[in-house]
C-alpha cells in the first residue's frame, strides 16, 4: 500500500513536470546533432582545401578518404535534425534563421545541392590536385548559397 | 520691438536660403566623362568587384539571373527600408535612356538626372573615389545586360529623412574621394586600396558609423553591428582578424574560413562576385587587410 501510494504520487509528479520540459525544449541534441555534422564536414573539407592550396601535399589517398567522408555525412536524411521551433529567433545557441522553416523544401533541395557537389568531389578526387580543387568551388558554392539564406551572421 | 521681428525674420530667410545653397545636389564638372570611350569586357571585372548584382539582382538570384538587374533587394536601416531600384538597360524602368554622364553623377556624386539626392544606401560615398575610365567602362558592360521590365519599388523612409534635400549637407560631411589608408607604398597595396575603398566598398559594413550615419575613419574596419539585421559585422583588421595573406585571398575565391567554416550572410553573395575577380586582385585586397592596423 505504502509502495502503491509512492509510485501514483511519482507518476502524479512526472505528469506535471513531464510536459513543462517538452514545453522548454531547447533542441540541445538537434543542435549538437547540426553542428556535429558540419564539424566532420569542415574537417574533411580542411584536408581537401589544404591539397588544393598547396598547404599539405597531395595524396590521392587521404583525398580519396575525405571526399568519401563528405559524400557519407551528406547522405543524411536532414528532417529529423530541424525540428518546428529549433531557430535563432525561438532559442538561444543557433544561427538557423526562421526562413528555413518558411522555404523548407528550398533549404532540403540546398542540402541537396551540397550532395551532389560532394559526388562530383568523390569522382575528382583521385585525380590530381587541380581536380580537387576545381571540384572544391562547386562544393563552396553549394555551402553558401545555403549559408546566405539560411544562417545569421556571427555575431 | 516690430524692427527686432524683422531682424528675426531675415536671419531666418537668410539661414534657410544658407541651407537650401548648402543641400544642393552637386554633380560632377560638365566635362567629367567628356571623351571616354567605355570597354564593356573590363567593365565586367568592375561590376564583380563592385557587387552590383548584390542589391540590384533580384532577391536570391543565382548564376544567369544575376546579371538582370531588375532591383528589388530590401536593406532594412533605422532610417528606413531602401529598395534597391532597377537599373537594368529598359529605358522606361531601368537606366538605358541615360548618358554616361548622369550615370557618373550618379555613381560617384549620388545625384539622379532629375537632380535629386539619392540615399547613401547607395554606397556613391565609396564609388566616390573611382577612376571615371572605371566608370565608363562599367556603364559600356551594363549596356550588354538584359532589361528588365520591372517598376522599381519606392523606398519606405521616414520623417525627417523622407526629405532627400537634406541629404545634400550629409554628403558635405561625408563623401570624400580623397582614400582612408593615405599611404599605399605599393603597386599591389593601391590595388587593394582601390578594390576595398572604391569598388568593393568593405567599410560601409565594416566600419562602424557615428550618429548621423557617416563611416568613422577613426575606426576603420573595426566591424560594427549589422545594418540589416542581428548580430555583428566582423573586424578584419590585420589583428582582428589573425589570418595570413593566403587565407584571407583563400577565404575571398572559396569562401572557407582557415578553419573550413564556410562563409554566411551577406558576405558569402559578396564572395559569389569576388571569386569571379582575378586572383591578383584578391591578393591585392589581402595585402591592403593585412596592412591594417
Amino acid at each position: 500500500m505504502m509502495l502503491k501510494a509512492k509510485t501514483v504520487t511519482v507518476a502524479a509528479a512526472l505528469a506535471l513536470v513531464a510536459p513543462a520540459a517538452m514545453a522548454q525544449d531547447d533542441f540541445a541534441a538537434q543542435l549538437q546533432a547540426r553542428k556535429g555534422q558540419f564539424r566532420i564536414m569542415a574537417l574533411n573539407l580542411g584536408v581537401l582545401g589544404g591539397m588544393a592550396q598547396g598547404k599539405i601535399d597531395y595524396d590521392a589517398e587521404r583525398a580519396q578518404t575525405a571526399a568519401d567522408n563528405l559524400v557519407a555525412v551528406t547522405s543524411i536524411e536532414q528532417s529529423l535534425h530541424w525540428p518546428e521551433g529549433s531557430d535563432s529567433f525561438s532559442i538561444d545557441g543557433t544561427r538557423a534563421k526562421p526562413a528555413i522553416w518558411d522555404n523548407m523544401d528550398d533549404f532540403q533541395s540546398k542540402w541537396e545541392d551540397v550532395h551532389a557537389a560532394a559526388m562530383e568531389m568523390q569522382a575528382a578526387a583521385s585525380d590530381g590536385r587541380e581536380a580537387v580543387g576545381a571540384a572544391l568551388q562547386n562544393v563552396g558554392g553549394a555551402c553558401k548559397a545555403c549559408h546566405d539564406e539560411y544562417r545569421e551572421p556571427e555575431s | 520691438m516690430r524692427r527686432f521681428f524683422l531682424v528675426i525674420v531675415a536671419l531666418a530667410a537668410v539661414l534657410a536660403a544658407a541651407g537650401w545653397f548648402l543641400s544642393a545636389p552637386a554633380r560632377l564638372p560638365a566635362d567629367a566623362t567628356a571623351g571616354l570611350e567605355g570597354d564593356p569586357g573590363r567593365g565586367e571585372r568592375i561590376f564583380l568587384a563592385g557587387g552590383c548584382a548584390s542589391c540590384h539582382a533580384p532577391e536570391d538570384a543565382e548564376g544567369e539571373e544575376r546579371r538582370v538587374l531588375a532591383g528589388g533587394h530590401r536593406l532594412d536601416s533605422e532610417f528606413g527600408t531602401f529598395v534597391a531600384p532597377n537599373i537594368s538597360p529598359d529605358p522606361e524602368h531601368g537606366i538605358g535612356g541615360w548618358t554616361l554622364a548622369q550615370f557618373a553623377d550618379a555613381m560617384m556624386r549620388g545625384v539622379s538626372p532629375d537632380g535629386r539626392h539619392y540615399y547613401p544606401a547607395f554606397p556613391y560615398t565609396s564609388y566616390a573615389k573611382m577612376e571615371m575610365q572605371d566608370v565608363a567602362d562599367l556603364w559600356a558592360f551594363l549596356q550588354t545586360l538584359p532589361a528588365a521590365d520591372v517598376e522599381s519599388a519606392a523606398h519606405d523612409v521616414s520623417f525627417p529623412y523622407n526629405l532627400r534635400r537634406g541629404i545634400g549637407i550629409w554628403k558635405r560631411l561625408y563623401v570624400d574621394d580623397a582614400f582612408v589608408m593615405t599611404h599605399a607604398g605599393t603597386a599591389q597595396l593601391e590595388r587593394g586600396r582601390y578594390l576595398v575603398e572604391a569598388l568593393a566598398h568593405c567599410a560601409e559594413c565594416h566600419t562602424p558609423r557615428d550618429r548621423f550615419g557617416g563611416l568613422d575613419p577613426e575606426r576603420w574596419m573595426e566591424g560594427a553591428p549589422n545594418p540589416s539585421g542581428e548580430g555583428r559585422i566582423p573586424a578584419i583588421t590585420h589583428d582582428a582578424l589573425g589570418w595570413s595573406a593566403s587565407d584571407i585571398a583563400w577565404y575571398l575565391e572559396s569562401g572557407f574560413t582557415p578553419d573550413y567554416d564556410s562563409a554566411g550572410g551577406s558576405m558569402a553573395d559578396v564572395i559569389t562576385n569576388l571569386a569571379q575577380l582575378e586572383a591578383a586582385d584578391r591578393e591585392a585586397i589581402a595585402a591592403y587587410l593585412l596592412a591594417l592596423n
